[in-house]
């Protein structure tokens, strides 16, 4: 038993074991071991996807009900792992040239990704805060990793303080779930929370709200989203083009589970909630990203306006709009990654860039680099025929199905804001005159990480069905439980 | 009918001219002459196959022909094309003005020509699109996307306010277009399909007919454009080069004609007889009110734009008076104002590339230095106007008979902006073309070339031919505006409408 539950856990196992491996290999290496480091990180995250995919593990669950395994996890497992191996890939260049390449970053991030992959599997309160905790600690420290930087550190400490206090929260809505049902396990709550009454009721309905706290806090949806800008430009870029995707993505897999997936009869509590966080998400990140001028704090707003976004999808609730959600995170992060693989290549001669400004007449100097971030920026955007604007398709169409018009109507309307400042990005690369100080050329992983995710989005509206198909069976895989659970209290 | 997809080739064919164009290598020369050739027989050769298909579209009928369906996006939202008699004429009128542009361009443009034509090959591509989507999904998509080419084109190579008029364009145009992305959506919910022939057919209950309307007047309203959601055509088309303005007048704004035609007509027919009354009105507001703005008029560009936007006014006029005379006006008035419009923004890019200014009062006189010139803006103003023998009188007085049977007050008021539109066309010209050679710097101007009379000839036997002998277009269009008349009025008919 033990041992077949070992063998569902390999991909964790392997990151784990793997981690270590590599933190003793660093410690005792001579001379600077950190570039060899990053690359056995990249494979191990590899490994891992190539793990999952090859047990493609039908549902069960292991260690006692405490990890579950389905089509969605095995999804989302592979595309964090997939974006934490091309955010690795993507650092190692710019973290030598700015002489912060220590062999810690590629480990902690490992540790933080198996973190997240419990985090996707957790499937009672006890391993969510477990994975939960094992991400954010590495990330905390992965924030500050530039220590010679006051910025850095000042993110590290701002991300650990507001984490802190975000998993508390958690903390304290876990208990109280606790408290008023008796059980941690996802299943049971399922089957449990509909059947309290009164003053359970009242504490447990306390308790949700506590956890949902806590978790948007982690999708850094408004208006828990405070740390967001700070984190996002304080940090080192390629950190920051770290947290942007996998974390979120994993997040976002929690999220679906600990709430649509646990309390699934209780739709009517936390709809509300989603509601709201999903509108005043969008809003504030139309509107606040349209004064920034360092590209990263306008990455930093446009996310949480892309998380409102995503949950359009969430608060849809059923087929539709988890497979829409599906949909519009895989795209997010390919559009994120590719963002930032530009973001990542910002230099001149003087050093990094990382005011818009800066991009004058790109078009000119680096027509590829150009071409690139102008698609991420459309796409973005939601303008078609790139692949962001199916994202928003779906998710909206699924808002349109559940009745959610307002929803709908103020998400369109703050997209046509947003678009506002993705323009703005454009207009400064092809409208403006070059600059003195031009941006150099790219380095050549970062060239090819762009340019791969600029066709998939250009090239998307083509062939969306695999997408789709594949966004449809993970969902089909979680809503699954949710049924099982709805049919067992209709006896 | 063909036996293979002609539609799709149309469609893609300037798009593989444009692929073509990016890949070509060499100096900054090379690439510039061979950018212009390409994008001259890409869009020559789409003229060419455009003809074959209006050759071999039988105008006896009013279905959808070369009809091409595929798989999509799953869900009821497929890959779909397909032509009737209105649609047909509008792909003509885009891909017969797409080489007047590469070469009214040729010597106007003289940086970054590569993405220059690129993007006009791209926009091409969209046009089309838009005229052939079968599937609202599909529609919307081309509809949408011909924002980010045109958004480059005013604003990388446009006038001093480019970057304020390229942005206004596009967030007002994507402002009304999103609305109905949500329009579309619930109408996918209520029939399952997004195939417009399917939707056609489809009654929706006429609640939601009065909502949906609506989120599509929103986006055709501002496309049109009308009053008062008109402002960001006047600044696209000063800020725009001129070939941009051609392809602005001469096709864009015809989409919201179009969209009109093809899905508030016939999906929403409650609703459009509901709202007729408020269309009416705006029109009106728009052709007289605009009228009188472009009276005050100093730069000859704005002063076009603003009749543009009076002219569309008749098309609104005519679709939603409802009857054959009304709709065939707003169509023929549609296509004759693409190439009268069209040819008035070439004439005054003679006038700009040689003089570098707008402003009206820097002309006078030119009658005695560019007389073939003369004779050609002549022409073009007084199709503007409307005169008789020329094809913007057909439009104007069609759309006046069909509004005159629903409304007499609208006809009455609109046909003062015929008036109006003599006195500020016919201003224009005077103070453009006759007078004394005031300005000592027009005095060596140079006439027309050839390359500019070759471009403009085919627009002037247009106007002429079509001013004198309208019935090729009316006759063409003729079953498929019967048939959508018959449909919208069946819906009235108590079986249909459910009541």
């Amino acid at each position: 038993m033990l041992m077949q539950d070992l063998i569902i856990f390999l991909p964790e196992l392997t990151l784990f074991i793997g981690a270590m491996g590599l933190l003793m290999f660093g410690a005792y290496a001579t001379g600077d071991s950190s570039r060899l480091v990053n690359w056995g990180a990249i494979i191990l995250a590899l490994a891992a996807a190539v793990i999952v995919l090859v047990e493609a593990m039908p549902k069960q669950t292991i260690f006692n009900g405490a990890l579950q395994v389905d089509g969605f996890t095995n999804l989302m497992k592979v595309l964090t792992l997939v974006s934490v191996a091309l955010a690795l890939f993507m650092a190692q260049g710019f973290m030598e040239k700015e002489k912060i390449a220590r062999f810690e970053f590629p480990v902690l991030v490992i540790l933080a990704t198996c973190g997240m992959l419990i985090m996707i599997s957790a499937n009672d309160m006890i391993a969510l805060y477990m994975g939960l905790e094992l991400q954010s600690l590495a990330l905390y420290v992965v924030a500050a990793i530039n220590r010679e930087s006051g910025r850095s550190t000042e993110a590290g400490l701002k991300y650990f303080v507001l984490g802190a206090l975000s998993s508390g929260m958690l903390l304290y809505g876990i208990s109280l779930i606790y408290g008023f049902t008796g059980t941690v396990n996802f299943t049971d709550l399922a089957l449990l929370a509909p059947q309290t009454e009164g003053a359970n009721q009242l504490g447990l309905i306390f308790g949700l709200v506590f956890m949902l706290a806590g978790l948007a806090f982690k999708i850094s949806a408004v208006p828990f989203h405070m740390w967001t800008p700070d984190v996002y430009e304080g940090a080192p870029t390629p950190v920051t083009a770290f947290f942007a995707a996998a974390p979120k993505l994993a997040a976002m897999a929690l999220f679906l589970r600990a709430v649509m997936v646990t309390f699934p009869n209780s739709v009517d509590i936390w709809l509300q909630i989603i509601v709201f966080m999903s509108l005043a998400s969008m809003v504030l990140g139309a509107f606040a990203a349209i004064g920034q001028n360092n590209i990263k704090r306008l990455m930093a707003y446009s996310s949480i306006g892309h998380i409102g976004f995503a949950l359009v999808g969430f608060a849809a609730v059923g087929h539709e709009g988890v497979s829409g959600l599906i949909i519009y995170m895989i795209l997010y992060v390919i559009m994120t990654i590719g963002t930032f693989a530009c973001i990542l290549s910002m230099r001149n001669n003087q050093g990094v860039v990382e005011q818009i400004s800066g991009l004058a007449g790109l078009s000119r100097s680096q027509p590829v680099m150009a071409f690139c971030l102008a698609a991420f920026m459309f796409s973005l955007a939601g303008i078609p025929p790139l692949a962001g604007f199916f994202g928003k398709f779906y998710v909206f169409r699924a808002a349109i199905n559940a009745d959610l018009y307002l929803l709908a109507i103020v998400g369109v309307l703050a997209s046509v804001v947003g678009a506002y400042y993705y323009l703005r990005v454009v207009k400064i690369m092809y409208l403006d005159e070059p600059q003195e100080d031009a941006i150099i050329a790219m380095p050549t992983n970062l060239r090819f990480v762009s340019v791969i995710c600029a066709g998939i989005l250009i090239l998307f509206f083509a062939y969306p069905a695999p997408l789709v198909e594949l966004a449809q069976f993970a969902a089909d895989a979680l809503l699954a439980d949710v049924h099982f659970a709805q049919t067992q209290l209709g006896h | 009918m063909l036996d293979w997809p002609i539609l799709s080739t149309l469609t893609f064919l300037p798009l593989l001219g444009a692929v073509f164009i990016m890949l070509i290598r060499g100096d900054e020369e090379v690439i510039a002459r061979n950018a212009r050739a390409v994008a001259l027989w890409t869009t020559v050769a789409t003229l060419v196959l455009s003809l074959i298909l209006l050759f071999s579209f039988d105008s006896s009928t009013a279905d959808f022909q070369f009809v091409e369906r595929f798989d999509w996006i799953g869900g009821g939202i497929d890959y779909a094309m397909g032509v009737d008699g209105i649609s047909v004429l509008f792909v003509i009128l885009t891909t017969s003005l797409m080489p007047i542009c590469i070469l009214a361009s040729w010597e106007a443009v003289t940086h970054r020509v590569r993405e220059y034509m690129v993007a006009f090959l791209i926009l091409e591509t969209l046009m089309i699109g838009v005229f052939c989507a079968l599937d609202l999904v599909l529609f919307y998509l081309f509809f949408e996307a011909g924002l980010i080419p045109m958004f480059l084109i005013i604003g990388i190579w446009g006038g001093a306010r480019r970057v304020y008029a390229s942005f206004k364009f596009f967030l007002y145009t994507l402002l009304g277009s999103v609305l109905m992305l949500l329009g579309v959506m619930y109408m996918y919910w209520q029939t399952g399909t997004t195939y417009i022939p399917d939707l056609h057919n489809f009654t929706f209950d006429a609640d939601a007919q009065t909502w949906l309307w609506l989120a599509f007047f929103a986006s055709f309203a501002v496309k049109m454009p009308m009053w008062p959601v008109h402002t960001w055509l006047p600044d696209a088309h000063v800020e725009a080069p001129t070939a941009g303005s051609v392809i602005l007048a001469g096709v864009l704004l015809k989409m919201g004609g179009y969209g009109f035609l093809r899905f508030s007509l016939p999906m929403f027919p409650l609703a459009s007889a509901e709202f007729a009354g408020w269309v009416f009105a705006l029109s009106v507001i728009a052709i007289i009110y605009t009228s009188l703005v472009a009276l005050a008029q100093e730069d000859m560009k704005k002063l076009i734009a603003y009749s543009s936007v009076a002219h569309m006014g008749y098309v609104t006029m005519g679709i939603f008076s409802l009857n054959e005379q009304g709709v065939q006006g707003a169509v023929f008035q549609m296509l004759s104002h693409g190439w009268i419009s069209g040819a008035l923004f070439l004439c005054v890019g003679v006038v700009y590339d040689r003089m570098h200014t707008r402003e009206i009062s820097a002309y006078g006189g030119l009658a005695n230095r560019m007389p073939v010139y003369a004779f050609f803006f002549l022409l073009f103003t007084m199709a503007n106007v409307g005169l008789p023998g020329t094809s913007g009188f057909v439009g104007e007085f069609l759309t006046i008979i069909g509004t005159f049977q629903v409304s007499t007050w609208t006809a009455l008021l609109a046909a003062t902006g015929v008036i109006l539109s003599a006195s500020y066309g016919l201003s224009l010209y005077r103070r453009v073309s006759f007078g004394a050679l005031s300005n000592e710097s027009l005095l060596d101007i140079k006439d027309m070339n050839r390359r500019e009379i070759f471009i403009i000839v085919p627009l002037a036997i247009a106007t002429l031919v079509f001013g004198f002998w309208p019935m090729p277009i009316l006759d063409f269009t003729a079953v498929s505006i019967q048939n959508l008349l018959e449909n919208y009025n069946n819906a009235f008919l108590p079986s249909t409408t459910g009541m």
